[in-house]
């Protein structure tokens, strides 16, 4: 497996306002990569880069074995983009946009095209000016998911579509990933970004926070564990156990968070009261993702 | 009457959403409209200062067909407002057509009109506080003016006679967009119809104005001809107005009627579908902006066309008025010591549509950077198109296009022209082509600012324009210093026909013109897009 997207200390300012501050980013081919970060926390800046739209000021990025800035007529054969705010000329047609963008990339496939339209329920045949907010989406999307290219970068690709579409999103995303191509997915919605991604990487303030596949950042943080007893324990007790915290004790019913490698030794403690009944839940992608904006 | 409830509350909104549009409309007429009688006034006080120049001048053919016929030829009056009359009425009819669809259909189109629609709002109240809101823009530009040209020494009875001509034009037009505003389903259309109608309008009065002899029902057709039809400082028919008023209540009364007929955001006319499929053009960055540029174009194609044929018709009359000893030391006076005056007038013709081709191209390179900032031009370079044939395919069609414009103009007034002793066709394609190399220049310096100063492209680029423009119209008149005046590009490009041709400084125009654009192509390519 080479890498589809290598990127080291990037650096970006605008002005006076650093956008990017050494972010590092790797997404492996083949991977569907979650990139994950609040507003303004330099996803779009980081992808115009990798766009060969905006130029570093320092740093590296390789994508698809190219440089983003200067090999732009032969990477961007190999990639499909949407736009988190999509623009459509206003008096272009949907069909219209979606055939010039899929030329303009080298070639699309009619077939399929004509298969995302059906399945997005989009109207080619209305001007720019006329679609709403979501249908902009679909027109784009559809240009980007009808070429067969190596690597679809999406920022934002599913604002303002419906859960139907939404669904029907993630159905082509799981179909292109299951083709082999690579898929860098910018997104605030987190059940999507769990249901979809292998790996994620967390960003902050232009730097990247976190990186790893899901299994990974939750092995870094704490599991909940709840559990009911035949004997009860005290709050001491439950509390002097390494790797527990915000311990509770409420009757027989014991609560905990509980670091991922001390699972065991807890469990151990719990057992020696009589375990009757026990619930262990990992943190969800939302969880993690709070936390790692936590103060 | 629920019908029109709300539409108190409507005309404040209006108001309050153009309390600077309508002022500055309203102002800018006024001020442009009694300076200009004042000045008039000033230079032709009394009926012996309008010697047989200014006759000769008032009668031509050419110049009834811009400015429509003068009501007494004996009357200073008359001749002070004999050119506001008609350029006043065409802003009216724009002016009051662009109120009304501004709360119309432009309302409807954006979806606003859905979020007051909601609340208690007569059907009708939208349209007819626009109407109202309109009426009132056109009264005030017209009672000002009045004032003003009273204020200026202008015979009151005249000045009221031709204010009401204009306001029975404004009144028209208010109808006409009320109309577009329901037949057309978009602003654009909406402005397209009403602007079609304003041209139609001042066609056909130019035709029955420079006829011989022309039926009298036949001169009242047209609405814009209701203000000259009001013959202020001569019959005074002020009651013009109550035909204008009239117009605007029939036409009303059928929006009211179409309203019934159609649902909230569509127009009479079926909307048709678009292609569901790209055609063959749109497959590349050329392919894109041709399309994107098409339908302009064609409209400046014809604009030229038609400003040539205008300078053809003149010909003759430029011509003529040699024979005319009186006009020849007019001119003599004022245009110094070049051979042929027929000549210098079709030259300096052809050097007014050349900044005016110079503008289209200007227009064309900035719509690199208004394709930039809509997010278009990202979504074209994520794909395998490259900056250099983005800002390429502008370019081509700039240089190009401006090109085209002046070869256009200049075929037409050879064609037209009604001057037997002038210039041939090619000779004035030859003179209107000699002067693109100085508005490639132009053309040239807005690719430089679109590659590295893409923020203040637009307004740098219009005021070099301008700029260039002032320096040329005025700079003799100002006694400006040569070096300042050969600042502008068109200062070098040869005064065509008549004048001598410099192969040499043409050929440094082009180099420095190809030289700028390259270097703005540079910039471009390596800044930041967005």
């Amino acid at each position: 497996m080479g890498s589809a997207i290598t990127i080291r200390g990037l650096r970006k300012s605008f002005g006076s306002t650093i956008a990017l501050d050494g972010l590092d980013l790797d997404v492996a081919t083949g991977e569907v990569h979650g990139f994950l970060g609040p507003n303004g926390a330099g996803k779009s800046t980081t992808i115009r880069i990798l766009l060969g739209l905006l130029r570093a000021d320092g740093g590296s990025a390789t994508l698809l074995g190219g440089d983003p800035w200067r090999d732009v007529q032969t990477l961007h054969g190999r990639l499909a983009y949407v736009p988190g705010d999509v623009n459509l000329w206003p008096n272009l047609t949907g069909g219209e946009v979606i055939d010039l963008l899929g030329r303009l990339r080298g070639g699309l496939d009619q077939g399929r095209r004509d298969d995302l339209i059906a399945r997005f329920h989009l109207d080619p045949t209305r001007a720019g000016r006329t679609y709403s907010k979501g249908n902009r989406q679909k027109v784009a999307l559809v240009a980007a998911l009808a070429s067969d290219v190596d690597l679809y970068i999406l920022d934002e690709p599913t604002a303002g579509l419906d859960p139907i579409m939404e669904h029907a999103f993630r159905e082509c995303v799981a179909q292109i990933a299951a083709n082999g191509s690579t898929v860098l997915l910018s997104s605030h919605i987190l059940s999507e970004v769990e249901a979809l991604c292998d790996r994620v990487s967390i960003i902050k303030d232009g730097r990247t926070l976190e990186s790893g596949t899901l299994d990974e950042l939750r092995h870094l943080t704490r599991t909940r564990v709840t559990a009911t007893l035949a004997r009860p324990m005290t709050v001491h007790e439950l509390t002097a156990t390494p790797g527990v915290h915000d311990g509770d004790v409420d009757g027989n019913v014991v609560s905990a968070a509980v670091d991922s490698g001390s699972l065991a030794v807890v469990l151990d403690v719990l057992g020696k009261h009589g375990i009757q009944a026990l619930t262990s839940r990992p943190p969800t992608l939302e969880e993690l993702f709070l936390r790692s904006y936590a103060p | 009457m629920t019908q029109l409830a709300g539409s108190r509350t409507l005309i404040r909104l209006a108001w309050r959403r153009d309390r600077i549009f309508i002022p500055v409309g309203v102002v800018a007429m006024t001020v442009l409209a009694v300076a200009s009688v004042q000045a008039t006034l000033a230079l032709y006080p009394d009926t012996a200062s309008l010697g047989p120049a200014v006759r000769a001048v008032l009668t031509n053919p050419a110049s009834k067909a811009l400015y429509g016929p003068v009501s007494d030829l004996n009357d200073p009056d008359a001749f002070a407002v004999y050119k506001t009359t008609m350029m006043g009425a065409v802003f009216l009819a724009l002016f009051g057509a662009a109120i009304v669809r501004r709360h119309t259909r432009v309302e409807e189109e954006q979806g606003r009109l859905d979020l007051l629609g909601a609340t208690v709002l007569g059907r009708r109240a939208p349209l007819w506080a626009a109407v109202v809101v309109a009426t009132l823009a056109v009264t005030a530009t017209c009672a000002a003016t009045a004032i003003g040209y009273v204020a200026v020494g202008a015979d009151p009875v005249g000045a009221i006679a031709s204010v009401c001509g204009w306001a029975a034009v404004g009144c028209a037009f208010i109808g006409v967009s009320a109309l577009a505003a329901q037949i057309t389903s978009t602003g654009r259309g909406c402005a397209g119809l009403t602007t079609t109608v304003v041209a139609a309008a001042f066609a056909t009065r130019a035709v029955t104005d420079t006829r011989a002899s022309t039926p009298a029902w036949l001169e009242w057709v047209s609405p814009l001809a209701w203000s000259q039809r009001a013959d202020a400082f001569a019959a005074d028919r002020w009651w013009v107005i109550g035909v204008g008023a009239a117009f605007m209540c029939v036409c009303v009364v059928l929006a009211f009627v179409m309203l019934e007929h159609r649902d909230r955001g569509s127009g009479m006319l079926p909307k048709h579908a678009g292609p569901a499929r790209g055609g063959r053009l749109l497959s590349s960055s050329l392919g894109l902006a041709i399309r994107l540029h098409r339908a302009g174009a064609v409209v400046w194609a014809i604009l030229f066309m038609g400003l040539g044929a205008v300078v053809g018709a003149l010909a003759a009359g430029a011509s003529d008025m040699l024979k005319d000893p009186d006009v020849a030391e007019l001119l003599r006076m004022f245009g110094g010591e070049t051979a042929d005056i027929a000549d210098l007038y079709l030259a300096t013709e052809l050097g007014v549509a050349a900044v005016v081709a110079a503008a289209y191209g200007v227009a064309t390179i900035l719509r690199t950077r208004t394709e930039e900032v809509a997010g278009h031009t990202e979504m074209v370079l994520a794909t395998a198109s490259t900056r250099r044939r983005v800002l390429g395919a502008q370019g081509l069609i700039a240089f190009v296009g401006s090109a085209v414009l002046m070869a256009l103009v200049g075929v037409t007034i050879g064609l037209t022209s009604s001057d037997a002793a002038g210039p041939s066709v090619g000779e004035l394609l030859g003179a209107a082509l000699a002067r693109v190399p100085a508005m490639w220049v132009c053309v040239a310096l807005t690719v430089l600012l679109v590659g590295w100063a893409p923020r203040h492209a637009g307004a740098v680029a219009w005021t070099l324009l301008v700029g260039f423009l002032t320096l040329g119209e005025f700079g003799a008149l100002l006694e400006l210093p040569l070096w300042m005046r050969d600042l502008s590009p068109f200062a070098h490009a040869p005064t065509l026909p008549g004048g001598d041709v410099a192969p040499l400084a043409q050929l440094v125009l082009i180099a420095i013109a190809g030289a700028v654009a390259l270097v703005g192509a540079a910039g471009f390519r390596r800044r930041d897009i967005g």
